[in-house]
């Protein structure tokens, strides 16, 4: 097996947001992720590509317990995931998530979505938990759809509003998986300009995507997964310009 | 302009022309062969049927007379409903008393109108719903404020067919969603308790069940001990409607995208207000039709509990027509009581579907 270990620790004296401890996952019998570990430091920006089918999916999700890992440790801001209900529902309020298909809530208006998680989960006051929301759908610049519904916005303002309702948590760290491959062509620049704004404000970002474009120039590291493994990590420069392995090889090859 | 774009043109167009009378009449009536025998059929049919039945309920019908007069006439014989309207209505409910059950039900049928308004879906109308029916309790039953109290075994005519449905949906649906909720519980022992509870009382005829109730269940009592019969009728009603409701919720849950719990989930959101915010609502929301459907056949399935010698609005109607006075005149009656429920049967459903057209948010 190849060493996956981190080739760069941009800050060895931090201490990691996220620890992965040689974990493994399987569904049923098949082994979908084989001993992963990952270590991110807090405002890092990481891409994950990779065939489909090799795992990257899961490995994303495992990290905010939408799927359970059973071998090895993640720990999340401290906390470790177990089948504690109360630390999973902690980590899930500190980890945002985007997804392919923006799960928006069909039958909220914008603004109920993105004030459900502050007012429920936060305990935020309605009121505040609403001036918030205005700000962050500001940011996205999609604020006079506030009181529409999702399914009267195209999918990339959709995709915004996903965004926004994450940040509205406050998370330490925003997951994506593939974000802007359910959206038409003219649609996925307007969602990238939102993440890139993101990663220039310090968040900690992992993020499953094919936009290779926005890996090199967003990403402090790029992580290459195949059949349930971490094939290769490095910094975007490296991991474009000369990759190590014959699948990583492979794999640029055919979509750039 | 060449005969090829003419043609194109002509594409454009509606296939047939559905303008005017004559272009309504080819499109719905004879649009092929088949339709129009089939319209002539039904036409000729309806003209057969209709004046008859027009010349029987309106031309050579009584409508306020006595019983002597109705023996003179070959057509309906109306008068039968007024002149029993009062125990048709409100059954054995005491003399001089009348006021009380039509206060009630005017108050029932008042709320449930107000309570129409999706703004006004608030926390205080539940209080208003409580306030209400504990209003509505006092006025049947009495024996508070000068009022003479009335048995439950005096509750008749509507509004003892009121109470079985309007307590036993309002019951029966919030627990058919808790057993549906149960029915798909990660729990064993939950899940198993809730599967047999559905199965076995879908596997059984509401009537067994009341049948059951107002005769076994006594037996299993302590001595001296015993529940009122409007009570374990409806109790009856309410096992047996929660079990369909929770059928129905169940297909409703499970037509929910996965990606509705993952999204509730990675915002934290603790599994109750995953399902009140986020499942439930829009599940509830896919299930109305079908939904409706159980509640309506709960509305007319009160009337099973003459079997069981409660008198509901079918079974006083019946008792009028035992009456030698006014035995001949079933059809009279038997149409007016299908008129009462369609209205009440038709207002649910037109309800049901202005509430599915409000909750739409183009998805
Ligand atoms: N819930 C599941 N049950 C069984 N197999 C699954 C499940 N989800 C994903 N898989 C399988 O696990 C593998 C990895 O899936 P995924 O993480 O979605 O890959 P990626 O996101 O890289 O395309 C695939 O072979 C997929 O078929
Ligand atoms: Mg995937």
């Amino acid at each position: 097996m190849n060493d996956p270990q981190n080739h760069i620790d941009s800050d060895k004296t931090a201490k990691p947001i996220i620890e992965i401890h040689e974990m493994h996952k399987w569904y049923g019998d098949f082994h979908v992720l084989s001993n992963i570990n990952l270590q991110v430091q807090p405002q890092e920006k990481i891409v994950i590509c990779g065939p489909s089918g090799s795992g990257k999916s899961t490995l994303i999700r495992c990290i905010n317990r939408l799927e359970e890992h059973q071998r090895g440790q993640i720990i999340v801001n401290g906390t470790e995931l177990s089948n504690d209900l109360k630390n999973i529902e902690k980590v899930r309020a500190e980890v945002g998530m985007v997804f392919q298909h923006f799960n928006l809530f069909p039958h909220l208006t914008i603004i109920e979505n993105l004030t459900l998680g502050p007012i429920w989960v936060r305990k935020t006051p309605k009121k505040e938990a609403e001036e918030m929301a205005m700000m962050y759908l500001e940011k996205v610049q999609i604020a006079e759809q506030a009181k529409k519904f999702p399914g009267q916005l195209s999918g990339g303002q959709q995709q915004r509003v996903a965004i926004a309702r994450s940040l509205c948590m406050n998370p330490q760290v925003m997951l994506f998986d593939e974000p802007t491959s359910a959206l038409d062509p003219e649609m996925i620049k307007e969602v990238l300009d939102v993440m890139i704004g993101l990663a220039e404000e310090g968040m900690t970002m992992l993020v499953v995507t094919h936009e290779m474009g926005f890996a090199k120039s967003v990403a402090d590291r790029v992580m290459f997964m195949d059949e349930g493994e971490i094939v290769e990590q490095n910094s975007p420069d490296v991991f474009f310009d000369n990759p190590q392995h014959e699948r990583t090889q492979l794999f640029l090859s055919q979509i750039l | 302009m060449t005969e090829a774009t003419t043609a194109k043109r002509e594409q454009l167009k509606p296939p047939t022309s559905n303008v005017g009378l004559i272009g309504w009449l080819r499109t719905n009536l004879f649009s092929s062969w088949y339709n129009s025998i089939l319209t002539v059929v039904i036409l000729l049919f309806l003209a057969w049927l209709v004046p008859p039945l027009f010349r029987w309920a309106f031309i050579d019908s009584l409508w306020n007379s006595s019983a002597e007069a109705c023996r003179d006439i070959d057509g309906a014989c109306w008068s039968v409903i007024p002149n029993n309207i009062r125990f048709i209505i409100l059954g054995f409910f005491p003399e001089g008393q009348e006021w009380r059950p039509l206060l009630a039900m005017a108050l029932l049928l008042g709320l449930v109108i107000y309570s129409k308004e999706r703004s006004r879906w608030k926390k205080s109308l539940a209080w208003l719903w409580l306030i209400n029916i504990l209003i509505m309790g006092s006025l049947m039953h009495g024996g508070i404020l000068g009022m003479p109290v009335v048995e439950t075994s005096q509750w008749s005519g509507l509004p003892l067919t009121f109470i079985l449905s309007f307590f036993g949906m309002i019951v029966a649906y919030p627990m058919g969603i808790l057993l549906a909720l149960g029915r798909r519980s990660q729990m064993p022992a939950i899940k198993t308790l809730c599967v047999v509870y559905i199965e076995m009382i879908r596997g059984v005829p509401l009537i067994s069940l009341l049948f059951m109730s107002s005769i076994m269940f006594p037996l299993f009592l302590p001595e001296g001990v015993t529940i009122d019969k409007v009570l374990r009728a409806l109790i009856a009603i309410i096992l047996f409607t929660a079990a369909y409701i929770a059928e129905v919720v169940r297909g409703g849950l499970q037509a929910m995208p996965r990606g509705q719990y993952e999204a509730a989930d990675s915002l934290g959101l603790p599994y109750k207000h995953t399902m009140r915010l986020i499942i439930l609502p829009q599940a509830l929301k896919i299930v109305i039709p079908p939904s409706v459907g159980i509640l309506l056949s709960v509305f007319k399935d009160t009337s099973l509990v003459v079997i069981i010698a409660l008198y509901d609005v079918l079974k006083t109607t019946m008792v009028t027509l035992s009456n030698p006075n006014w035995a001949g005149y079933s059809s009279e009656s038997y149409i007016f009581l299908a008129l009462l429920y369609f209205i009440f049967c038709f207002a649910m459903s037109s309800y049901s579907r202005r509430l599915e057209k409000e909750l739409h948010t183009g998805h």
